[in-house]
């Protein structure tokens, strides 16, 4: 499967790509909407880390053993059997936390409003590129296949 | 090849997935003692407080089976397991011949066989038909006051589901405090103050001496210090036990749980056994135990489930983690929660206002147990570091800040995580 590989080296610490994840995820897809009119708003699913000069873009990294599919006690955290990412469905989660509990990058974020699982990568699903990789100035994040060396 | 598998949850479901991620063809038997398809055991709690719809009690899409091309018997309990012939008794008289087997039997709730255990209203509280004959228990007597024994995660998620149908909701604990296998006395606190806010009556350093009736059902309890409380329903939540019963006359070794080796299989060759029936190496206390929780159920299913159809899996041991949410506090506690002697140090952090706690314990550089009560985001980090046994000893002093990340970890453990492989080597 496509993956989303992550090159800290090159990452500027810019965080295009948490607006545009925002933007992707929210009703509107339109920026000025997704962040002036749409409340409670939508939130990124990819988190840039920075200390110093150093900086990088995560998202779920769609294990292939992934422990939050193993944890999840609804099966509402599935693989998606056409890309291969793993996806949660939010009807069926319940706000166990197992997910955030076992996730080793802790990528899964919790949306206080609804109780469920808010904050999970999809890849975009639809989209050929993930949006955070397409709007990245400096290829600090790429979409290649297979897993990152 | 035929594959059997006794038991139809996490385990099970866990070898099923392996077994057919490598062979399409082999047979797979699946025999289960419950009626229903493979539904999720811990939302029997969320069912019962009318939180979810029965559709999504099923783990499972409904065509599962049939995809994962499946023989069940459900509805259809093992009598006997026979090792030699390679052989099953089923209760119907039918026997059922396999090659290779797994028991994924699970475990049964404790019940202390005290005074009137028998009376109608007597609940334990573990399948889909006990949340079912509660409920209609609870609507034939229009029930209005339960006491729950034992004030662990079970007891309290009862609890919980009681105090939201209306009814009037006492919790009776052993020890000196609810959540004393899981939490340690800080955080069992927080939750003591949440759930008592809420309407809960907690009675610590007691239990139920007798169950009293009336026309055989329940009409209350006497505890241990001869107090009386008047109740309809008495539900029991202490725990559970490997439910070892069905090997006990065999020549499969088991002591508290089946005895199984890093591939999940027990003594005799081609006999697996995965999930809460199994005994397993604590690896952060060094002992062999049960842990009877859901992700090890599944991990260790699905490790037997890669051996059986000949693809080598180690099981790497396990420990003890628990996340809930209670009265909408979310917790998590994951390894040691309570550490005394050398080599021990704690961190910790205490938010009163916002009724928040985190807690951090090492042992000679590595993390080995995590508490987290009200604050939990971000907290399988931790977990991944305590799993990976990664020395934390040059950047400990920022465990627990806000901005604690991967960014804080060692180069070579982040690039390795980051590969998205997962984390199991």
């Amino acid at each position: 499967m496509k993956r989303i590989h992550i090159h800290e080296e090159y990452c500027i610490g810019c965080r295009l790509c948490e607006i545009h994840c925002l933007v992707q995820h929210s009703k509107s897809r339109k920026i000025l909407k997704a962040f002036k009119e749409e409340f409670p708003r939508a939130v990124s699913r990819v988190f840039v880390e920075e200390h110093g000069y150093l900086s990088f873009a995560l998202q779920c990294r769609h294990c292939e053993e992934a422990p939050c599919l193993e944890a999840c006690i609804t099966g509402a955290m599935q693989r998606d059997k056409r890309t291969g990412a793993v996806l949660c469905d939010e009807e069926r989660c319940v706000g166990c936390w197992m997910c955030i509990m076992v996730c080793p990058f802790g990528v899964i974020k919790r949306a206080l409003e609804s109780k469920k699982v808010a904050s999970k990568c999809d890849l975009c699903l639809g989209e050929e590129v993930p949006v955070c990789v397409q709007n990245c100035p400096n290829e600090a994040l790429t979409f290649e296949e297979g897993s990152q060396t | 090849m035929n594959y059997t598998i006794i038991g139809n949850s996490a385990a099970a479901i866990g070898a099923v997935e392996a077994i057919r991620g490598h062979d399409r063809r082999g047979e797979i038997v699946v025999v289960s003692k419950e009626p229903h398809r493979v539904y999720s055991r811990p939302l029997i709690t969320y069912l019962l407080a009318g939180q979810i719809a029965e559709d999504h009690m099923f783990y499972r899409e409904k065509d599962f089976y049939r995809r994962k091309k499946i023989r069940t018997l459900l509805e259809n309990e093992v009598e006997a397991i026979q090792p030699k012939q390679r052989r099953l008794l089923l209760k119907s008289g039918e026997t059922l011949n396999f090659e290779q087997l797994l028991i994924a039997v699970g475990g049964s709730p404790i019940v202390p066989q005290v005074e009137g255990v028998h009376l109608k209203g007597v609940f334990t509280f573990m399948t889909w038909d006990d949340a079912e004959e509660m409920r209609r228990y609870m609507e034939e007597y229009s029930i209005e006051s339960v006491v729950v024994i034992g004030g662990g995660l079970i007891g309290l998620k009862a609890a919980e589901a009681f105090m939201g149908l209306g009814l009037q909701v006492t919790v009776v604990e052993l020890m000196d405090r609810i959540l004393s296998v899981t939490f340690d006395k800080r955080a069992s606190e927080i939750v003591e103050r949440q759930l008592k806010s809420r309407g809960i009556r907690l009675i610590t350093e007691n239990t139920v001496e007798k169950i009293l009736g009336n026309h055989n059902r329940v009409e209350g309890v006497i505890l241990k210090d001869q107090r009386g409380i008047n109740c309809q329903m008495v539900v029991f939540g202490i725990g559970v036990l490997p439910n070892i019963n069905l090997v006990k006359d065999t020549s499969i070794r088991f002591d508290k749980g089946i005895q199984v080796d890093d591939h999940m299989e027990t003594n005799i060759s081609g006999i697996y056994a995965a999930g809460d029936v199994v005994e397993i190496p604590d690896v952060l206390q060094e002992t062999v135990r049960p842990i009877a929780i859901w992700p090890n159920a599944y991990r260790q299913g699905w490790i037997a489930g890669s051996n059986m159809a000949g693809i080598p899996k180690r099981y790497e041991g396990s420990f003890a983690m628990n996340s809930i949410d209670i009265c909408g506090i979310p917790t998590i506690s994951v390894g040691m929660i309570q550490a005394s002697g050398n080599g021990f140090k704690i961190l910790q952090q205490l938010d009163r206002k916002k009724e928040s706690y985190r807690k951090i314990i090492l042992r000679d550089g590595v993390i080995v147990g995590a508490i987290f009560v009200g604050e939990i985001d971000r907290a399988g980090i931790y977990t991944g570091l305590i799993r990976e046994r990664i020395d934390v000893s040059g950047f400990k002093d920022i465990l627990l800040r806000e901005d604690f990340g991967l960014i804080s970890l060692p180069k070579e453990y982040r690039k390795h995580l980051v590969r998205g492989e997962g984390i199991f080597l």
